[in-house]
């Protein structure tokens, strides 16, 4: 049976390509690995995620898990960890695994890794790599409990690719009452954009407090719509209201690594580098040129970015 | 009611981090220490219930060395009515965090725990939800607006997830974890700090606690991150598109 569980997002009907650092990961541990999908009327989503090499996508599907509540979701995940005898849990770490997998974990007094960075294999031994002080120091540990969960930093770990081979989907029947979880899930505010999204996006245009304002933002707008880029913000952007919460990138949100991250009016503390160092390529524009955000940036432009920006527009524009 | 926060001590997180170099922590000499800043949020939270008009007493809690009375007198002078400190010397994760509150709350039995989604430090972001499981209480994590319901028997609170915010009701007890969003929290003044010193403060050594300390992760060694290095001015648009095209082929 496979070692390891991954247990797989998916986001309107579709799949979500973070989870497929997961199955990178899971397949430097070796011994194989399932994927679990839970929702209502998932089996679509179950049925894309065959592709990828699974032993078997488990599907726990039904009203219960319609929107997802935590204590419903563990409840369910921990009834097939015991019934698989899976010896890891992953996924990849966003919102939604951040919030549900140390609650499973506790179920089965388990030892977890948060944002893993790489697993170390050598025999029977994994070491487990991940960030603490927002990256500034790299933690190896190992996990001591029979079950070992982790979350898995998705930009750290290449997307898996098809196998060539089709997983059997299986249906579990996991045993959940929706009484007891004391939770009446009642709306979501979808942060609505056209853009791609910012954890996948190939270039990311972040703005901060040196943008000033919304209208700054539009003017990022402009620079992100040619470049099919997506937004981002530095925290004192999002304080100040002028986007939405989950736009800002560093320790305590989003963790990008796009090929091409452009920083305005971002001085770069060390919790918003802990969320972009690992782009490709970095190019900062701040009108203050000892700003610490030039001392990662592989690109730097003195300029004030009310200039610079449509400036680059044009150019960008021109050079085509 | 009686509303429990919880209280950690970290580093500084304006501070410089250095791994030492054998690899076996982070170097503290002239480390400054603070209250987590999401603990201080949920610190703040309590007292904002209670100023809504909400009968609260505001108990906060905290796990450490005997130095994390200092974060502890923080929240009291932010208006905490009293803290509990835990003592605990050695290596301890998450794991053993949620048993030790699990515990806390036994003996306080309160009706709502609020606490911070990260400490700043270790950045787990797992204590809360593994202390709800132990439990059996609902959690609402991440949250950014939490108001009370049907008569403080439950709690709305809104949680900032991927793509958007959800709002979700919880009956209490529940545990909530702060997300940046909830507040700004206040700065303590001078004579509420002289108050706090005179707050009730309790030290329980964790092995009074009766409970199974061992980690469930063993630490094996610290290094450094690999650095990224400084790369090169442009003197002007032009320049960096050039680059952008030429150089770095990202264009
Ligand atoms: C617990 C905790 C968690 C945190 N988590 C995060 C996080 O996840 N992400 C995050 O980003 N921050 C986070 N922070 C906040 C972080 O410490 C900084 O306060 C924040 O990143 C600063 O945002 P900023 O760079 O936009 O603003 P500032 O530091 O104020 O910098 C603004 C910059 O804009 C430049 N500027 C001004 N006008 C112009 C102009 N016209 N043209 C060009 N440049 C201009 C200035 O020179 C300056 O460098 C966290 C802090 C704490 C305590």
């Amino acid at each position: 049976m496979a070692k390891v569980l991954i247990i797989a997002e998916h986001s309107k009907g579709q799949i979500k390509k973070a989870t497929l650092s997961s199955v990178t990961a899971a397949n430097k541990i070796g011994g194989g690995f399932s994927l679990v999908v839970l929702g209502k009327d998932v089996k679509g989503v179950a049925d894309a995620y065959a592709k990828f090499g699974a032993e078997k996508v488990f599907v726990i599907d039904g009203d219960v898990f319609k929107n997802y509540i935590a204590e419903n979701y563990a409840e369910a995940v921990a009834q097939l960890i015991k019934a698989q005898n899976f010896e890891f849990v992953f996924g990849s770490a966003t919102a939604f695994t951040k919030d549900l997998i140390p609650r499973i974990a506790a179920k089965f007094d388990a030892g977890m890794a948060s944002e893993v960075l790489a697993v170390e294999v050598s025999g029977s031994d994994v070491v487990f790599a991940r960030p603490m002080w927002a990256g500034n120091a790299i933690a190896h540990i190992k996990i001591t409990s029979p079950v070992k969960f982790a979350t898995i930093r998705a930009t750290e770990f290449d997307h898996a690719k098809e196998s060539g081979a089709v997983s059997p989907v299986e249906n579990f029947a996991a045993n959940v009452d929706p009484a007891k979880a004391k939770v009446e899930y009642l709306e979501f505010a979808e942060t609505k954009s056209e853009r791609p999204e910012l954890t996948e996006a190939r270039v990311v245009i972040s703005g901060g407090r040196g943008a000033k304002g919304p209208e700054g933002f539009k003017m990022i707008e402009e620079l992100a719509d040619l470049l099919n880029a997506a937004i981002g913000a530095s925290r004192a952007a999002v304080d100040s209201g002028w986007v939405p919460n989950d736009l800002q990138v560093g320790q305590t949100g989003k963790i990008v690594a796009p090929e091409l991250y452009i920083a305005c009016g971002i001085s770069g503390a060390i919790q918003h580098i802990a969320g972009m160092k690992g782009s490709k390529v970095i190019v900062a524009i701040n009108k203050d040129e000892e700003a610490p955000i030039f001392q990662v940036a592989d690109y730097g432009l003195v300029a004030d970015m009310f200039k610079a920006i449509p400036e680059l527009v044009s150019a960008i524009k021109a050079s085509r | 009611m009686k509303i429990l926060v919880t209280a950690k001590r970290v580093t500084d997180p304006d501070m410089k981090i250095k791994v030492k170099p054998d690899g076996t922590g982070i170097v503290t000499d002239g480390m400054n220490y603070k209250i987590n800043p999401f603990c201080e949020i949920a610190v703040e939270e309590a007292l904002r219930i209670r100023e809504k008009g909400n009968q609260a007493e505001i108990v906060v809690v905290g796990i450490g060395p005997k130095e994390a009375a200092t974060e502890l007198r923080t929240a009291l002078a932010m208006g905490a009515d009293r803290a509990i400190l835990v003592l605990i010397d050695k290596y301890y994760d998450s794991t053993v965090v949620a048993k030790i509150l699990k515990k806390i709350v036994e003996e306080e039995k309160p009706d709502l725990i609020l606490t911070g989604k990260q400490a700043v430090d270790d950045d787990s972001n797992q204590a809360s939800q593994m202390l709800a499981a132990l439990l059996g209480y609902p959690q609402a994590c991440f949250a950014s607006k939490i108001e009370l319901t049907d008569g403080g028997k439950k709690a709305k609170v809104t949680r900032e997830v991927d793509g958007g915010l959800e709002t979700i009701q919880v009956e209490l007890p529940a545990i909530v974890s702060a997300d940046l969003r909830l507040n700004e929290p206040r700065y303590p003044t001078v004579p509420n700090i002289l108050k706090a010193k005179k707050k009730p403060l309790k030290e329980v050594p964790v092995d009074s606690l009766g409970i199974d300390v061992t980690p469930k992760t063993e630490f094996v060694k610290m290094t450094e991150p690999p650095t990224r290095k400084a790369g090169i001015k442009v003197p002007d648009v032009a320049t960096l598109v050039d680059k952008l095209k030429n150089e770095s082929k990202v264009l």
